[in-house]
């Protein structure tokens, strides 16, 4: 169960998406955003942070990285990804997920213990929890708004393919609450808040992070 | 050498966070009357030789996929003699 996580220079929370991979019982291996090699990984967590300074875009440069160049072609094929924050920017500017982030709509960086529901919990990375459970995670983002036309958020709420939505407080201006998204499949999710970071009771303001990467061993183990 | 200019702008139905702080702020420092700001972002590009078509074929592509995010935002590309 080899779960690669890719450094991109910038990138702040591979080492905590690596602990959380062990803690969840997997191989976590390290991905070099200037190596065109995958080495042969099962499934691809990409990680928070200000990959190349955010320059231009957030995410707008890692897409064109060698490692992305691999990656993207084996995402569309299959291979399970997990992108966190940044991770989630690159995905969608990439276009292995539908919209994009925008700066937060009160403009400030917001970072709190962020209340979610859980609404998709039949992917890859979300199995482990039960349907509407409710988790706090830290969220920590400046450009986190969720945008997209109202045509793609229609099919995202009709085939079921927002996976958590902001509960009590909305904190970047996402439409419709949306916190994370999912490829038809399952394979492919994007999550603004970050589950790493509350998978220790020492560390996190909870443990319900935890369940993305257990979630993604066990489909491992399963098939 | 000549020069291309790509300018970006977010799409009319995207909210522009940074451009409503701007109209706060003209209101702020006297200035009224303003209905609306838009940022957006301006690439000056300086060529090496003439902007012949294949150069400009490739700035589009650039205009496209880098410079720009088509899900959120336009460009528009011009020669500047």
């Amino acid at each position: 169960m080899r779960i690669g996580v890719v450094t991109f220079p910038g990138s702040l929370d591979d080492r905590d998406a690596a602990r959380a991979v062990r803690l969840a019982g997997g191989d976590a291996v390290s991905l070099w955003h200037g190596d065109d090699d995958l080495k042969s990984v099962d499934a691809v967590v990409i990680p928070g942070g200000f990959s190349y300074g955010d320059y231009l875009r957030c995410g707008a440069i890692a897409k064109f990285a060698p490692v992305m160049t691999r990656l993207i072609p084996a995402a569309q094929a299959g291979l399970p990804v997990l992108g966190i924050c940044n991770g989630f920017q690159i995905l969608c500017e990439s276009h292995l997920l539908p919209g994009a982030l925008t700066r937060n709509d009160h403009l400030h960086f917001v970072c709190r213990d962020q209340r979610l529901r859980m609404e998709r919990t039949d992917t890859f990375w979300t199995n482990s929890y039960a349907a509407d459970e409710e988790i706090v995670i830290p969220l920590k983002n400046g450009e986190g708004g969720y945008v997209a036309d109202e045509g793609t958020l229609d099919r995202l709420e009709g085939d079921g393919l927002v996976i958590a939505r902001y509960l009590e407080v909305n904190p970047n201006g996402s439409r419709r609450d949306i916190a994370g998204i999912s490829n038809p499949t399952g394979t492919i999710v994007g999550l603004m808040p970050h589950p790493e970071h509350a998978v220790e009771d020492l560390t996190g303001p909870t443990t319900d992070g935890l369940g993305f990467f257990t979630s993604a061993v066990r489909s491992l183990v399963k098939s | 050498m000549a020069r291309v200019v790509v300018d970006v702008m977010l799409k009319p139905e995207i909210l522009d966070p940074q451009g409503r702080a701007i109209v706060g702020a003209f209101g702020r420092l006297g200035v009224h009357g303003v209905a609306d700001v838009r940022q957006g972002k301006r690439f000056e590009i300086t060529l090496d030789g003439e902007p012949t078509d294949e150069v400009l074929a490739d700035l589009h592509r650039m205009a496209e996929e880098l410079l720009s995010n088509p899900v959120i935002e336009s460009y528009a590309l011009r020669v500047e003699q």
